[in-house]
């Protein structure tokens, strides 16, 4: 029974108060450009997740508290959580250094379009 | 000690020999004292044998002293109160208990099955995935039935349970499992610290097993130095002292569970209004597992008999019960723990000799033995034992390390047996939750390595078996678990203590003892005795190539009875690693699986039965629906009146009566149960367009629309009527099971995607109560009413809504239908809704208006062909599939699902498509989900080319209809299929449209 922290409304709780919302950090490619989307690109956005053995960033509801969606960061190995934090940022720095393999790449990728 | 009874004369910690309670077992009055457990009073009145063992039936008496016994297992209580499967060395006694033994027919001593003894090589291990298998009626009439009866443990309880259960919620700074030396002390530090502690132990009393440890702490023997410390933990303020109860699981982020036994023990707490038993449910910042360790039995020939025990449980019928298990016991051991059990048979002036698998042992214990004059074989181990129903006589034969074979043995008269393999540390919860353990070579046994939570183990859980290293390990990790949770823990000077202690010599493995003649030929040596796995099951297995521990656990069930291995996983390792010549770390071991002990339904139920199982949601005139006869069809959490029965009418004849009640005259539906939620903002419009997949912004105000909704996937979800009450102001309507998810999924997408849209959504399902007026005469009925606006058809067309008064009642009246009939949706605040619910009732009254119930919606709204997402849908439909690609729109760029649709999978030709049908035989229905055939052939296989999603008789029709997903379905129409039913009728249907009644939507508009 993993306990969650919303970062929203700071309520600590079981997680069967929270709803879970699958990886983080998928972007729907219709939202930017609803006419040239490929087969793959379609493809990748609503069935290729990463399943990393290790850190992992992952979507959750309130449920039964604020209601608002967030972020979590959890090792999947351990399962601590590593950080939570709100559903239109990013981790924070020090949990995006130890992210590995495609989590890497991905806010690498981020960063470079930050700037 | 002389002769029987087996009660000594003195002696017993644990019981009150002034208070002596009666109670039965398998209906024979049994005497015990207050404080005696049902295994210590069978057992003090002469009793051996306590059940037939699982597999083999073989006689089976105690082996154990607390949680870990697998043998004497027991029911206890009468009827609705009956608990199955208890081990008897838990159950406490009080006067008027019930208590029977399991397994067993006729009678103990007299079993029938005993045969499958007989039988033993003919059901060897796997012999479940060898035989039963043909012919496959069987298994079902024949094999399933005999082996149910034959094989298996309790009884469950007849009748309802009458005593409550309770769920309870703790959180806490530093939990300790286990209440014995190192749990008391542990908590004590944390506790005086400044912590918050909850100490939970199983047994009746603190202390663990400090009364059979050998060792003086400042001059006291340990138990008596260790209770004023525990008897001090009770009466500090930040201290919780849970007894008898048992934490059963650790889970992720210490989150614990506790089996409480409140009232089990004491009829007179159960009157008195206790909780039978409590679940507790806990968060610790901190967990110290202080669970000590299990002895282990050896594998020697026939280590089952009725009064073979471990040698701890013999130590403790003595001490404390006072009772001997008989007048001439041997000790059999290959450590020097079991020596103090022979120590305490002669101080009890049992006769006891000992047996040790070591050649050269060396510890203080054995040179106690010797002073004290204990005969002790070295280089020995037990080769046979005569008796079947109790222990008659042992062989003892000459031993070397490894040796496979018996060469000399000799005969010795005993009646009972202490063994002693060594000691596993408990680290069940340990492990529960990821924590990985190491193999330790000088305990021959596993212990606690790293964990990723925050929990420690102390004492013998950890491997630690010295009572002083115990003392500093315990002390020290409570201290380090307050600190590491406190801001400011109190700084504590702790008492010096002074230990002494035996020097322990070293423990030798014994695995397999040697046995007089035929090995396995009636010569058992049982390594998990509750689901009856020999040594031999488990070399059958490595021989058959059950290389993996994990599939020779599931292939011989070693380990997975009701006691999860606790005495058996570890000697079932070591003859593993014999048998293949690996070492035990090499072997591995098997998962550790919650529960630590069984515990019961009821407290895992607690209070939620009946009513509080699931709430039921009842909208503003289900009193009234009750009072009018209808029975309920459950739609989610909501009753919905599903038909209202009239005197000696059945549940057609009511449809029929309210379906054509709708047709032909007026009726009055309770939609109140349809999900209803406000959508409000200056974005509101926009984000509708996201949601559906036609076009909501096009909408004006004061109008209704129908709308459908897809997932990402292009699959159908959710439809229903949306209508704009103002520029930024809608209110969609759900289906009534869909309410909470479309509700939450319009949350995720605006938080989580479009998060730049002003735009609120409100559910407001149960602020509302909403009734379909539909028929011909539904406008006559509105008159009645007085609205205080226009309703002729001009003024207010299908799919329009007026917002207004009806006489008194404020109202929303949508023109919408779901029946095919001229219809209005009214809709009033819940407050007013019974009372709206009857003035309706009472204006139609002049028109023949009835009530109509969920049955007759569903056929009204299939005569017209609408669609219910979940019936006519299932997860993997289109808009087009369902003949609705109309409605989904070309000219928005983007809404949810839009680009999968352009996927080819759901462009293809040959996809099932909706349609009609028509039985040849009018009076024939269809059953939901009849599959069609391409081509009808005698038996399968057949190709099958769709099903029926909706399948009803017909009122108005005068006939049966049907609608179904058929391949290609709107290309063959007017083609008659075949439905091939169970039992060997065929149906044909010929394939129309799907809109079977006024085709024109004539009646609508009227």
């Amino acid at each position: 029974m993993l306990l969650v922290t919303c970062p929203v409304c700071h309520a600590s709780g079981d997680e069967t108060d929270f709803h879970f919302g699958g990886q983080a950090h998928v972007a729907r490619p219709a939202t930017s450009n609803p006419e040239g989307i490929s087969d793959e690109q379609q493809r990748e956005y609503l069935f290729t997740r990463i399943n990393p053995k290790g850190l992992h960033f992952e979507r959750v509801r309130c449920d039964r508290g604020c209601g608002k969606w967030f972020h979590a960061a959890r090792d999947t190995m351990t399962m601590e959580f590593k950080a939570f934090y709100g559903i239109t940022e990013l981790p924070p720095d020090h949990v995006i250094k130890q992210a590995k393999g495609a989590w890497a790449e991905y806010f690498t990728m981020r960063m470079k379009k930050q700037k | 000690m002389t002769g029987k009874p087996y009660r000594l004369t003195e002696g017993g910690s644990r019981i009150d020999r002034n208070s002596r309670m009666t109670f039965s077992f398998d209906g024979r009055d049994v005497q015990g004292f207050a404080g005696d457990t049902v295994a210590s009073a069978v057992l003090a009145s002469g009793q051996k044998i306590f059940g037939r063992s699982f597999k083999y039936h073989r006689p089976r008496g105690v082996v154990g002293l607390g949680s870990e016994e697998m043998n004497a297992l027991i029911g206890v209580g009468a009827d609705a109160r009956h608990e199955p499967n208890l081990r008897a060395t838990q159950v406490e006694i009080f006067g008027g208990m019930v208590a029977e033994s399991q397994n067993r027919w006729p009678s103990l001593t007299y079993d029938m099955g005993a045969i499958n003894s007989k039988l033993s090589r003919f059901i060897p291990g796997g012999f479940y995935y060898k035989t039963f298998k043909w012919p496959q009626a069987f298994w079902k009439h024949v094999y399933e039935p005999i082996i149910r009866r034959a094989a298996g443990l309790g009884r469950a309880a007849t009748g309802c349970d009458p005593d409550t259960y309770e769920h309870m919620h703790l959180h806490c700074d530093v939990l300790v499992a286990g209440g014995g030396l190192a749990g008391i002390l542990a908590a004590e530090a944390a506790a005086k610290a400044g912590a918050r502690v909850v100490l939970i132990d199983e047994n009746p009393v603190l202390g663990g097993i400090a009364d059979l440890t050998a060792g003086m702490i400042n001059g006291e023997c340990a138990a008596d130095w260790l209770k004023p410390t525990a008897d001090a933990l009770q009466m500090m303020p930040n201290m919780r002292v849970l007894s008898r109860t048992t934490v059963v699981g650790h889970y992720h982020h210490n989150y614990l569970m506790a089996h409480e036994r409140v009232g089990d023990h004491d009829p007179a707490l159960l009157a008195a209004g206790a909780p039978r038993q409590r679940k507790w449910k806990i968060r610790a910042k901190r967990v110290i597992m202080a669970t000590g360790a299990i002895e282990r039995p050896i594998a020697f020939a026939n280590n089952d008999r009725p009064n073979i025990m471990l040698a701890s449980a013999a130590r403790g019928l003595i001490s404390r019960y006072g009772v001997s298990p008989g007048t001439q016991g041997i000790v059999f051991t290959n450590n020097d723990d079991a020596y103090l059990t022979a120590f305490a048979l002669q101080k009890a002036g049992v006769n006891v000799q000992i047996v040790d698998s070591r050649a050269r042992p060396d510890g203080d214990l054995v040179k106690r033995a010797q002073e004290e004059g204990i005969p002790v074989s070295l280089s020995s181990v037990i080769s046979a034992v005569a008796g079947t129903q109790a222990v008659r006589a042992v062989k003892i034969a000459a031993y070397r390390k490894g040796q496979g074979r018996v060469i000399t043995e000799r005969k010795v008269d005993c009646d009972f047996i202490a063994m002693s393999g060594g000691w596993n540390p408990a680290l069940h919860l340990w492990a529960h939750n990821g924590g990985k353990i190491r193999f330790d070579d000088s305990l021959q046994s596993f212990r606690p390595d790293t964990h990723p939570d925050a929990i420690t183990a102390v004492g013998a859980a950890n491997g630690t078996m010295s009572v002083a290293e115990t003392i500093s390990e315990a002390q020290a990790a409570g201290e380090v678990a307050a600190k590491s949770v406190l801001k400011k823990a109190k700084a504590a000077k702790p008492a010096k203590i002074e230990v002494k202690e035996p020097k322990r010599g070293a423990l030798e493995p014994l695995w397999f003892a040697p046995a007089t003649g035929h090995y396995n030929e009636g010569n058992k040596h049982f390594i998990d005795f509750q689901n009856d796995v020999t040594v031999a099951d488990l070399e059958l297995a490595q021989r058959e190539g059950y290389e993996s521990v994990e599939h020779t656990k599931r292939y011989t069930t070693l380990g997975m009875a009701t006691d999860q291995g606790k005495t058996s996983n570890l000697n079932g390792l070591g003859v593993l690693a014999e048998a293949t010549g690996k070492t035990i770390p090499e072997i591995g071991v098997t998962t550790f699986r919650p529960p630590y002990t069984p515990y019961s339904f009821g407290a895992i139920a607690g209070a939620l039965t009946n009513d509080l199982f699931l709430p039921v949601r009842r909208t503003a005139v289900f009193q009234w629906h009750t009072d009018q006869g209808a029975t309920w069809e459950p739609v989610g959490q909501w009753r919905r009146a599903y038909t209202y029965t009239g005197v000696g009418e059945e549940k057609h004849q009511s449809i029929t009566r309210e379906i054509l009640s709708v047709r032909n005259k007026v009726g009055l539906l309770d939609a109140s149960t349809l999900g209803k939620i406000e959508i409000k903002g200056p974005d509101a419009a926009e984000f509708l367009d996201r949601i559906y997949t036609n076009t909501f912004s096009t909408l004006k105000v004061g109008r209704c629309r129908y709308g459908l909704m897809m997932n990402e996937l292009g699959f159908l979800s959710d439809d229903g009527v949306t209508v704009r009450l103002g520029e930024d102001h809608f209110l969609m309507h759900t289906t009534s099971g869909g309410a909470d998810r479309i509700a939450a999924w319009l949350e995720e997408w605006l938080q989580t995607e479009w998060t730049q849209y002003k735009v609120f959504v409100t559910p407001v399902t149960e602020q509302w109560s909403q009734f379909a007026l539909a028929g011909p005469q539904a406008r006559e009925v509105l008159e009645k009413l007085e609205p205080d606006f226009e309703i002729t058809n001009e003024a207010f067309p299908h799919m329009s809504f007026k917002i207004g008064k009806l006489g008194g009642f404020p109202v929303r009246v949508y023109r919408i239908s779901f029946s095919g009939e001229l219809s209005y949706e009214i809709a009033a605040p819940a407050g007013y809704g019974l009372s709206l619910w009857q003035a309706i009732m009472e204006a139609g009254a002049e028109f023949g208006i009835g009530p109509y119930g969920t049955e007759a919606l569903h056929v009204l709204r299939a005569e017209k062909g609408y669609i219910v997402i979940g019936d006519e849908t299932d997860g993997t439909t289109t808009p087009d599939d369902v003949g609705m690609a109309g409605m989904v729109s070309k000219k928005k760029t983007d809404f949810l699902g839009k680009r999968s649709l352009e996927q080819s999978e759901l462009k293809r030709d040959g996809r099932k498509q909706l349609v009609g049908l028509l039985t040849e035989e009018p009076n024939d229905i269809l059953p939901d989900g009849a599959h069609a055939v391409a081509d009808l052939k005698d038996k399968p296989p057949m190709k099958m080319i769709g099903h029926v999603t909706s399948s009803y008789m017909s009122p108005s029709l005068g006939r049966s209809i049907a609608m179904a997903l058929i391949e290609n379905g709107r290309a063959r129409m007017g083609e008659t299929i075949a439905f091939p039913l169970a039992g060997g009728k065929v149906m044909k249907a010929k394939i129309i449209g799907t809109v079977f009644y006024d085709k024109d939507g004539g009646r609508i508009n009227a």
